[in-house]
């Protein structure tokens, strides 16, 4: 499968449902999105990484551009992740001390409103 | 000695084929099943380190991918074309690898892949993490997939002259020469 992609809004956040693999090739999409989320004004994102079955730097570095972005505008990006083969290229590149990874939407929704 | 060659035209679209091939092959040769992401994840940056830099020098040259079964280690090396101004000595293993291609120490020319969009140029950002500067499709400084490879594999040697770059990462295998 390449990528399938899909918002929603919850609690005033907007969830990003990614599913399939995430590359040089299907990344740019991803990035799209969440540059028109931005644009839309959506600075709390959450993006729900359970259904990636690939990500390698390429998925990374459009993570990193959404963190940046939405950062910008004093908002936050969290991921929901608890597929070790995911989280592992997170571990290696030491981004899990820049993202917020969860185990569930519900819990990152959470997260995020404790902050508040 | 069993070795699988592949060419294929510079196009992100072709680094997943590339991706399924070397798992497959690596599987026949014996990697342990563990280790198969790791084997899938290297390729992937290695492949498309190589695109991007075709992409840019010499769009019609083809990026090749040599597979072979070498005294009971399974071996990757994924060569490009794309003419290197900043010629660094064999780096050996994988901490050579992780001294000259993270981009930290601005080595490395073409490092991640990246969506093709402009860079802003600016140094570090405040988040905490050196190097992301970029604005565009890719936060992630130039060598990160290089380093996101030696991470992966246990010996990662790159070769980088004038006319190209070659990438060799191994794993262990328990499938005999043939």
């Amino acid at each position: 499968m390449d990528l399938k992609l899909g918002h929603y809004n919850k609690d005033g956040i907007e969830v990003v449902d990614v599913e399939g693999e995430i590359d040089v090739y299907t990344a740019p999409r991803l990035r799209e999105l969440l540059i028109d989320l931005v644009n839309k004004n959506n600075y709390q994102l959450v993006v729900n990484m359970e259904k990636v079955e690939f990500l390698d730097s390429t998925g990374l570095g459009v993570l990193v551009g959404g963190l940046k972005r939405v950062r910008a505008h004093d908002g936050s990006l969290d991921l929901v992740c608890t597929q070790e083969r995911i989280l592992k290229i997170f571990r290696i590149t030491g981004l899990t001390k820049v993202f917020g990874i969860h185990d569930t939407v519900d819990l990152a929704i959470a997260a995020k409103k404790s902050e508040k | 000695m069993a070795t699988v060659e592949v060419t294929f035209t510079p196009l992100p679209a072709h680094v997943r084929t590339a991706r399924l091939v070397a798992t497959a092959v690596a599987r026949r040769s014996g990697v342990d099943e563990s280790l198969l992401d790791e084997v899938r994840l290297a390729v992937g940056e290695a492949c498309s380190r190589a695109v991007e830099a075709h992409r840019r020098h010499c769009p019609a040259e083809p990026v090749r991918i040599e597979m072979t079964d070498q005294d009971h280690r399974f071996v990757v090396t994924v060569s490009d074309h794309a003419p290197n101004p900043q010629t660094p000595a064999d780096t050996g293993p994988r901490d050579g690898v992780a001294r000259n291609g993270t981009g930290h120490d601005g080595a490395s020319h073409d490092g991640a892949s990246h969506d093709g969009a402009g860079h802003d140029g600016s140094e570090y950002d405040g988040l905490g993490y050196d190097g992301l500067g970029y604005e565009g499709g890719s936060a992630i400084p130039a060598g990160f997939g290089l380093a996101v490879i030696s991470g992966l594999a246990e010996d990662v040697r790159v070769l980088s002259t004038s006319s190209g770059v070659s990438v060799q990462m191994s794993w262990p295998s328990t499938a005999s020469a043939s």
